[in-house]
């Protein structure tokens, strides 16, 4: 019972980016975390505890990687306020585990000081020391210790108890102020000069760095080794996530079914088969696909790859205004906007960050592909091109590559209308190469997992529940000879709004399927099928609908919905998401105004020249 | 020189890091980073865009820098 008469401590783990700061607090919490945000920012509060060997709980909670006090962004304003005990919902912390990359010291050391100058109570945690080992780094542990006035403890993050020592020493010392008084000492000679003392080095960097540097950022095949993993990458997310996808579709399309055989007929069977389970399983089908992304994403993270390619397309970005660390939302947004969007975390410059989040939705993300699929297959003669080429193909790629540029367009309007002109900043580390260690991404993937699920079951709920009642009252009278959706407020808001589309030559019956396709854009397919009262399987679906569509639309009227879906403005998953990630509905307008309006423009262009061509 | 008219892998010395502005985080972020007089650094890679941006090498970190922000550093070859 002694477990409940010693007090529990609070520890923050800080220290530069790049130190293997998380994969320490993995190491102590294990599965046992929790990520939030900190209240009114987009800051990630990831929180974890375990249980010391005395039966002590200690409360861990992981800051931001920063590399001063004197903060840049908002990430490093919350790591320095919560070391000062200045953030009311953390509290002044009990012990800082201050976090040093060991075979980075003459970096590490100088925030080490600083975080020592704010006179808490704190330990250093010489981390990687493995690494160290290999490299010939030397490191005097006592002699650092009596330097710096702060207890030194070694770990190795990644292998299984390299935080015993850490764990011991918090548990069973009294942990107290550095016993040494600030001094008004230039830091870097300070940090010269324990370094000159304590540790040796037999050469500066990694052997291996230099070798993999010279060949990944060569000028010359730079580009190619990146286009050529890029395209592995979206190989693995669209070929190796298809079979699972089926599976998820056929689970919830046999659930829905099971629903339909066993419960009797009436709206609360619709509710739960048409918008519970298809409506949820509609988004859930992409899972498989942002998890393989999300492996990609961090193994590359976690090799020290990715920063490498955000060296390499810095420039190119910098161009449109963007940064060269946004191309990795926007390789995510490919598959869904989503994810995309809540990995612009990583993009330090708000401004570069908020562009960023702006342009995500512009990539073609795999939602809108059932929808080309239709209307390609409808409207697009299939032959070859130049012998080889399909023109079905072409034609989806071009609608790739439009919503690409479009993307950088808008980007570079925005850097003209920004009232700040200052340049945004780069200078981003380039960690050494590591070999991804399997429990870290293990770990990394069942929270950003977590995240997305989180994030999205909440808000498509409530959007199919609304999206149901739209489509289901008022219900058909029973002599109705058009099908039930027309006589519902969704036909009705279709009808309405059919005046507004009619210009860009949208049918009442495309209105009526733009407005369920807000919870997710292939639903709009779907939709459709409900419109032309098709039913049946969804390939069945899928093919009379390819045959209904082309004989009853004109030619530009099919091209008009391509080039809408281009920009797509009506996925309320994307826009919910851009809600949570900038605190900031007036952004929320804008994104969605401005997509809207482009949307309009591209169709209302595509339909006019069409009909003119086409007479 | 400025460092970034320094020819690629050869060896140099920190001379001075200016604050192009009163209030330069830049600069000052710069010299948080290790960029402070008498410390070797090196360029070891450029971009493949207009040889931007550089790859530097300062202490045993490796830093990607614009040009412009680079252009704060002054080195001598060592």
């Amino acid at each position: 019972m002694s477990g409940l008469l010693i007090a529990p401590i609070s520890i923050v783990l800080v220290g530069n980016p790049n130190c293997g700061k998380t994969a320490l607090f993995n190491q102590l919490t294990g599965a046992r975390q929790k990520v939030a945000n900190f209240a009114g920012v987009t800051v990630e509060r990831k929180e974890g505890s375990f249980t010391a060997p005395s039966g002590r709980t200690i409360k861990v909670l992981d800051l931001p990687g920063a590399y001063s006090l004197d903060a840049l962004g908002p990430d490093e304003i919350i790591t320095r306020d919560v070391c000062m005990g200045k953030v009311a919902e953390v509290g002044a912390p009990d012990v800082i585990v201050c976090v040093a990359d060991a075979t980075n010291l003459r970096l590490n050391l100088r925030f080490v000081l600083e975080i020592r100058k704010l006179g808490r109570p704190m330990v250093l945690a010489l981390n990687m020391m493995d690494a160290a080992h290999k490299r010939g780094i030397h490191i005097d542990q006592d002699r650092l210790q009596a330097l710096l006035g702060i207890p030194v403890i070694q770990t190795v993050a990644i292998a299984g108890g390299g935080a015993k020592h850490l764990i011991e020493h918090i548990d069973t010392q009294s942990i107290e102020a550095p016993k040494i008084a600030p001094t008004e000492r230039d830091v870097h000679l300070e940090v010269r000069d324990i370094l000159n003392a304590a540790v040796t080095m037999p050469s500066f960097t990694a052997k291996i760095d230099d070798q993999l540097d010279g060949v990944l950022l060569n000028p010359v095949f730079g580009l190619p080794i990146l286009a050529l993993l890029m395209f592995v990458v979206f190989q693995a997310v669209f070929a190796w996530a298809t079979p699972l996808m089926d599976g998820i579709e056929g689970l919830f399309g046999w659930a829905a079914e099971m629903v339909r055989a066993h419960m009797p007929e009436g709206l609360l069977q619709s509710f739960i088969a048409d918008a519970m389970i298809s409506g949820v399983g509609s988004v859930l089908v992409f899972l498989p696909q942002i998890l393989i992304l999300f492996f990609f994403i961090l193994v590359l993270e976690e090799s020290g790859y990715l920063p490498r390619a955000a060296f390499l397309l810095d420039t190119l970005m910098a161009r449109a205004g963007l940064t060269g660390r946004a191309f990795i939302p926007l390789l995510s947004s490919f598959a869904c906007a989503i994810p995309g969007v809540m990995a612009t975390r990583s993009i330090h410059d708000i401004r570069d960050r908020l562009t960023t989040i702006m342009i995500a939705p512009l990539m073609t993300c795999s939602a809108r592909l059932p929808v080309y699929a239709l209307l390609i297959a409808a409207f697009i003669p299939e032959r070859q091109v130049w012998g080889v080429l399909s023109f079905q193909g072409l034609v989806l790629f071009g609608l790739y590559i439009a919503g690409i540029l479009s993307a950088l367009i808008v980007a570079w309007v925005m850097k003209l209308l920004r009232t700040d002109k200052s340049p945004a900043m780069l200078l981003m580390e380039l960690p050494s190469y590591r070999l991804p260690n399997p429990r870290n991404l293990a770990l990394g993937l069942w929270e950003r997992a977590g995240i997305f699920m989180r994030r999205i079951t909440g808000v498509i709920f409530a959007a199919n529940t609304l999206l149901w009642v739209l489509a289901t009252f008022p219900r058909a009278p029973a002599n109705a000879t058009q099908p039930a959706i027309d006589y519902s407020f969704a036909g009705m808001i279709g009808h309405a709004i059919e005046p507004i589309f009619r210009p860009i030559g949208f049918t009442w019956e495309i209105c009526i399927a733009l407005i369920p396709g807000m919870a997710a854009r292939e639903v709009a397919v779907s939709a459709l099928g409900t419109v032309y009262a098709i039913s049946g399987s969804e390939d069945a679906v899928a093919n009379q609908l390819q045959a209904t569509v082309a004989a009853q639309w004109s030619l530009a009227t099919g091209f008009s919905l391509l080039a809408w879906y281009i920009f797509a403005p009506q996925c309320l998953s994307t826009l919910a998401v851009i809600r949570r990630e900038t605190n900031s509905w007036k952004f929320v307008g804008i994104t969605a105004g401005y997509l809207f309006a482009l949307a309009y423009l591209a169709s209302f262009l595509t339909y006019s020249v069409t009909k003119m061509v086409t007479g | 020189m400025k460092l970034s008219d320094l020819p690629l892998h050869s060896a140099a010395i920190v001379v001075d890091v200016a604050d192009l502005s009163a209030d330069d985080r830049v600069g000052r972020r710069l010299r948080e980073l290790g960029f402070v007089v008498d410390e070797p650094v090196k360029v070891v890679a450029k971009g493949p865009f207009g040889a931007e941006p550089l790859l530097i090498q300062i202490g045993f970190t490796r830093f990607a820098l614009r040009r412009a922000e680079a252009d704060r550093v002054q080195v001598r070859t060592a």
